[in-house]
């Protein structure tokens, strides 16, 4: 294990997502609460990072910040080039449809779809015809091992089963970057382990670039590069070796 | 079926006994305002039925209504031999001079009396008006004591029945027959001889005169000769037209009223939609944060939920219809106040009224889903998620 400091790290050329300058605070009642300042940052392609650190720091809202659900005060934030601070709302929307794959703590699936429904939904937004959608879902839920549970609802599922369609429906569209917050916090340590390898295939064999939050050192020892940040700083980086 | 729409039906199924409930409510609108309509169509249905438009009833201008009317036997002579007036098979014009009183008599069941109107009618009665036929015993024999009876008259009062008697002004008027108008107003009242009826009421006017046309058309250019003619005092209508006119006060009565009380009820329904679908919005946060993360726009969420209230107003809607056809079923006997006399009808369902009750229901949905869906739509996403 190698420690860099951020100047090293920027040494990539080939950087996905680029932070420069960027600011976050939240309003709790007339008070402001700064949670990120003055942040700048690349993430590679094909990148597998850890964002770690203490509850509250700020991993979840810059996390939320690098997939457009959430906007920063100030900054610029680049994906592929492109500042997606800049989009509109609704324009912003399609292009995290067509970009970006979500992975949460709680698995959030729809409780009234099936697996291979919740999978299949992202694919709604494209124009995809109904049996290529189900095509699709069908083999994304085979990726993960999932293949006999196609039918089974939600509540049927065990967590660490739930979080695998979650993955599935994350990669359905084929997105360039997925993010995961606290995926395995949620789960036992067989199920934990089960997730974070297909997450490590999913990097190694199909190029996703990975941002995961945790605050789990197993868990983070999956990831190539481990960051952490400490009060809205971005303090260290870590080189992982897996090989 | 689309996902998205399997999505908001599966939730609906979820929650079942709000949404039950819920439906409930707007059901019972449904059925309230649609058998308002129905009621009122039936009423118009029936005093249209009794009217045909080859038909011309005659009347003392102004009187609104034929007891109110009175025309004399000279301008009656006048009037019948009008070169329009068809001819019958026995030479003679098809014409009916009639009278119209009303009698108080006892329903059987609550013993309270209530206006029946007897017609005396003329020769011509049934071959001016073709949709009355007798449908049990005989006519009435012309000059005599014998009277027949309505359809919808049978069983609701003391002594209507074929065999019995009713006395009234100071005779004793025998029942032989009882007639089918179809559905109209006719089947509401009693017809006797207009000549002993008359005599025994002691007046020497009749109350209108109705003729029937060669042809429909010929309509314009008599009633323009006659209501010019100096010797007369009367007015001319089509006979459709005049008992149509009956309808109105009893109709805008049941409209204004029912229109009332179903946009109260309604009021209740949409408050109750809003209250279900801001508590299906506010248990589904973070499956609408995780749909905005995937990239559904807000308007498709503000649809899927809007979707979601329609679908339960269509659940309402049915139901409502449903309870509503039940009442085709129901006859229903009630004063019509412009002619003061005892109308039967039944609760009629047209198409027109399910479209009607249709778009209400959905109305209701729009309305009562409409601030939840909104409130769904404008949340911002991490807020969203951060409820899980
Ligand atoms: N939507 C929000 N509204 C108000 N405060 C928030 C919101 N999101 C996060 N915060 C606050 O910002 C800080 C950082 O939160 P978060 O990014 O979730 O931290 P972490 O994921 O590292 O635990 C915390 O103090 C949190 O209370
Ligand atoms: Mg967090």
């Amino acid at each position: 294990m190698t420690v860099l400091h951020l100047s090293e790290a920027r040494t990539g050329e080939d950087v996905l997502i680029a932070l420069s300058d960027v600011s976050k605070s939240y309003r709790r009642g007339a008070q402001i609460v700064p949670v990120l300042s003055r942040l700048t940052f690349d993430i590679r392609r094909k990148e597998f990072l850890a964002l770690m650190g203490p509850s509250g720091s700020g991993k979840s809202t810059m996390l939320n910040l690098i997939a457009g659900i959430d906007s920063p005060d100030h900054g610029s934030i680049k994906v592929g080039g492109e500042d997606i601070t800049l989009l509109p709302e609704a324009e912003l929307a399609d292009w995290r449809a067509a970009n970006v794959g979500f992975i949460f703590q709680f698995y959030n699936l729809m409780p009234v779809l099936t697996a291979l429904e919740n999978v299949e939904l992202p694919l709604t937004l494209t124009d995809l015809g109904r049996r290529e959608r189900r095509d699709r879902a069908q083999f994304a839920l085979g990726l993960v091992g999932l293949s006999d549970r196609v039918k089974h609802l939600p509540s049927e599922l065990s967590g660490g089963q739930q979080q695998r369609v979650a993955i599935a429906r994350a990669i359905v569209t084929d997105p360039t970057l997925l993010v995961a917050d606290e995926p395995t916090g949620d789960l036992d340590r067989q199920s934990a382990k089960e997730v974070l390898e297909i997450m490590q295939r999913l990097n190694r064999d199909m190029g996703k670039t990975i941002v995961m939050v945790t605050h789990d050192h197993r868990a983070a020892a999956h990831a190539k590069r481990i960051m952490s940040l400490e009060k809205g700083d971005l303090s260290y980086l870590v080189e992982q070796r897996l090989e | 079926m689309p996902l998205l729409l399997s999505y908001s039906l599966r939730n609906l199924q979820e929650r079942k006994l709000t949404n039950l409930l819920t439906a409930t409510g707007m059901a019972l609108v449904v059925f309230v305002y649609a058998a308002v309509l129905m009621l009122d169509s039936g009423l118009k249905q029936t005093l249209v039925a009794t009217g045909e438009d080859t038909n011309v009833i005659f009347v003392r201008r102004s009187a609104e209504v034929e007891i109110q009317s009175l025309i004399d036997r000279r301008q009656a002579r006048i009037i019948e031999s009008q070169p329009e007036i068809v001819i019958g098979a026995e030479g003679a014009p098809l014409v009916s001079k009639e009278v119209a009183v009303l009698i108080a008599q006892p329903r059987r069941k609550t013993r309270q009396a209530s206006n029946l109107l007897i017609r005396g009618v003329g020769p011509a009665a049934l071959a001016v008006r073709p949709q009355v036929r007798i449908a049990e015993g005989r006519m009435f024999r012309p000059g005599s004591n014998e009277i027949v009876i309505g359809r919808a008259l049978a069983g609701r009062f003391e002594d209507v029945e074929i065999g019995s008697s009713l006395r009234f002004a100071q005779r004793e008027w025998r029942i032989v027959g009882r007639f089918d108008a179809r559905g109209s107003g006719f089947d509401s009242e009693i017809w006797g001889d207009s000549e002993q009826l008359m005599q025994s009421f002691r007046r020497d006017f009749f109350s209108s005169i109705t003729v029937r046309l060669a042809d429909r058309s010929g309509f314009d250019a008599l009633k323009a000769r006659l209501e010019a003619d100096p010797r007369l005092t009367i007015e001319a209508k089509r006979e459709r037209i005049f008992y149509e006119e009956q309808s109105r006060l009893l109709s805008g009565f049941i409209q204004v009223l029912g229109l009332t009380l179903s946009v109260m009820f309604s009021l209740g329904a949409v408050i109750g939609a809003t209250i279900t679908m801001y508590a299906a919005v506010a248990s589904r946060m973070m499956e609408v944060g995780v749909l905005r993360a995937l990239g559904f726009r807000r308007s498709r969420i503000l649809i899927a939920f809007l979707v979601e209230a329609l679908l339960l107003a269509l659940i309402g809607w049915a139901f409502g219809i449903l309870f509503a056809s039940l009442m085709t079923q129901v006859k229903i006997t009630t004063l019509n106040w412009t002619s003061l006399s005892e109308l039967a009808f039944r609760f009629v369902l047209t198409p027109g009224i399910v479209l009607k009750s249709l778009v209400f229901a959905l109305v209701m949905g729009f309305l009562g889903g409409f601030l939840p869906a909104v409130r769904a739509a404008r949340m911002k996403i991490v807020d969203a998620l951060r409820v899980a």
